[in-house]
């Protein structure tokens, strides 16, 4: 350098460091034209961009037709999507066949969720001890909302659920009850005393051992014949808790990963100063091992989220199935891929946003260096 | 068998130990040890590594098991009765070669964290008696830190301040300078030379010979699970009697 200056011993300044370290120009450089093959990709990525993205503007936005009152309409006023099918059947996907005098209730239900997430999921929300507390009635709340039958209000047999509806209420239940469950079962697998150790492992081991479309066949058909004559209970109460069960064996085992990733002096520290077994595991073990946990926690939620899905081979409708059922329709058949897009993107705005949340939550958790 | 908890009763021994034996499957790691620890007594423990010497002290409150002999702690014998771990792990502190601080709390959590949760303080209080500690270790200033935000010797002052909110009549301490960088080993043993001149009991593991001089009341030096000799850090540096501590001394010492 030309501007080499010479310090005494001990008394050299910080610098900033040289231009070309900083900055987008450096970003650019570094990640698409740093190298020959990385120029070669980077302009064959834009070429292949270049051949799609046009394509697909025309065929979703330019070219869509947004309503229509049939294929035959739709295909005479645009060569694109025909996302008026969606339009005109979107009630059903939200609602399946919940009465239509009555959707106002999912709908409350459905905002009070958000009122019930908010305080689980940030804890600088105002009065959140009293929201968090409402967050645990949720659950019930949301149940005798949906189904009725208590307070006057009619009841609804759910078997009229369906759509994003039902996906809703399987996924958030069986994510709600599947996390704490897993917890015990991962605590009562990594336990001392073998009798708790042996049933929470032959039951992890269980249910992980056997598809989940064979869990809802068992919740659909066999369950009547363990239960009692006489006893029969709902069939979407069943289906919930075979995913929820399903999804805590999945769920028992990231958490234990996450036990077993803790230093043994952490424990021993807890038992020296003489906290007792639940202190130890609430205040010192699960703060950090679930933490380790998130991104394997998170991956399981949106597993289950996804595995809802399978609930069609019992004969319910959740999204997927309504849809199924939608391009059959003569009126508007055969428009798949319109259907299919948007069930995925569906899909997909839900499971990245538990993805984004994921990522903030282990920014936040993050409390300097590992030693 | 299980004798009851005895008695608050002020016992003149801090802890004693009785033909005590320890074994890991089918090694004998701890054979016939037979201690006495009087009240305000400062035991420096030293011996080669696998002696059995953290082991010992582990036993004192029953992060490991012993399995024949009696160990008494503050009057109180240590049985399977939790009860009575409980009530010995209340009094006793300990300080680990690691530090062992609650990564996912600050350095003010962790020291009132005991407090409030096995002594039942009020968070007020228990915040002033960790303050009041953290000021003695000299880092009041660090308290709002996470300890993966301190240095090594930094984190072991915590540690030692996390032990003494519980207000405990002995201390233990495991080789509390052995994971240290050499410049942050003495910060500590200032700590733990200021600690000793309160008069609290305290059993150091440790290889600072120069600390055992300073401070200990008495100096035991363990080999292959058994207590060789005890002295006096005078007579047990100038004068050793056995032929292991001898050559333990001369290896330690000898550069």
């Amino acid at each position: 350098m030309s501007d080499a200056k010479s310090y005494e011993p001990g008394q050299h300044p910080s610098l900033p460091p040289p231009k070309n370290l900083v900055g987008w120009q450096r970003w650019v450089w570094d990640n698409l034209f740093g190298t020959v093959s990385n120029t070669v990709l980077t302009l064959l990525s834009v070429y292949l961009l270049y051949l799609i993205i046009p394509g697909m503007l025309d065929y979703f936005v330019l070219d869509a037709v947004i309503s229509a009152n049939s294929r035959a309409e739709c295909a005479e006023l645009g060569k694109g999507a025909c996302w008026a099918f969606i339009g005109d059947r979107f009630q059903v996907f939200i609602y399946g066949f919940y009465p239509a005098e009555l959707r106002w209730r999912p709908n409350l239900a459905f905002v009070l969720l958000f009122v019930a997430l908010a305080p689980v999921l940030y804890d600088n929300i105002p009065f959140r001890k009293y929201g968090l507390m409402f967050s645990l009635a949720f659950p019930i709340i949301a149940g005798v909302l949906m189904v009725g039958g208590v307070f006057g209000l009619e009841p609804v047999d759910t078997r009229l659920f369906g759509g994003v509806l039902l996906t809703i209420v399987i996924g958030v239940t069986g994510i709600t009850f599947s996390l704490p469950l897993g917890i015990l079962l991962a605590l009562g697998r990594y336990s001392n005393l073998p009798a708790i150790k042996i049933v929470c492992t032959v039951f992890i081991e269980f249910i992980r051992g056997v598809p989940l479309i064979t869990l809802l066949f068992v919740a659909s058909t066999m369950l009547s014949y363990f239960l009692p004559p006489g006893t029969s209970f709902d069939l979407l109460l069943r289906v919930l808790i075979m995913v929820t069960l399903f999804a805590s064996a999945y769920m028992a085992e990231v958490i234990r990963g996450g036990l077993q990733s803790l230093p043994k002096g952490q424990f021993e520290a807890a038992d020296a100063m003489g906290l007792k077994y639940w202190q130890t595991m609430r205040l010192i073990v699960l703060p950090q091992a679930l933490k380790i946990s998130i991104p394997g926690i998170v991956n399981t939620f949106i597993g289950l989220y996804k595995d809802t899905t399978l609930v069609i081979v019992i004969g319910m409708l959740d999204v997927l199935g309504v849809a199924k059922s939608a391009v059959s329709d003569p009126v508007w058949n055969g428009l798949s891929v319109e259907i299919y897009v948007f069930v995925a993107g569906f899909f997909f705005i839900c499971c990245f946003g538990m993805s984004r949340y994921s990522m903030y939550l282990e920014k936040k958790l993050h409390t300097g260096h590992k030693r | 068998m299980a004798k009851v908890a005895t008695s608050k009763v002020e016992s003149e021994n801090a802890i004693e130990v009785r033909q005590m034996h320890k074994w890991y499957g089918e090694f004998h790691v701890l054979k016939n040890i037979n201690l006495t620890v009087k009240r305000g007594e400062r035991i420096v423990i030293c011996g080669p590594s696998g002696s059995g010497k953290s082991t010992m002290i582990r036993c004192m409150n029953r992060l490991e098991e012993h399995q024949q002999g009696h160990i008494l702690v503050d009057g109180i014998e240590l049985t399977n009765d939790l009860k009575n771990i409980d009530a010995i792990r209340r009094e006793v502190g300990m300080v680990f070669q690691h530090f062992n601080l609650f990564p996912h709390l600050t350095v003010l959590e962790n020291c009132t964290l005991a407090p409030i949760w096995v002594r039942k303080t009020p968070k007020r209080e228990a915040e002033e008696i960790a303050m009041k500690y953290l000021e003695r270790v000299k880092i009041p200033e660090q308290a709002l830190k996470y300890p993966g935000q301190l240095s090594g010797g930094q984190q072991q002052r915590v540690a030692i301040a996390r032990s003494l909110c519980m207000n405990p009549r002995i201390m233990l301490f495991d080789e509390p300078t052995s994971a240290l960088d050499p410049e942050m080993i003495s910060e500590v043993l200032d700590t733990m030379i200021d600690l000793a001149s309160t008069g609290m009991t305290m059993l150091c593991v440790t290889h600072e010979m120069g600390f055992a001089r300073k401070v200990a009341d008495r100096v035991i030096f363990m080999d292959g699970g058994e207590i060789i000799e005890e002295n006096k850090p005078e007579e047990f540096f100038t004068n050793p009697q056995n032929e292991r501590t001898k050559l333990f001394l001369s290896q330690i010492l000898g550069h």
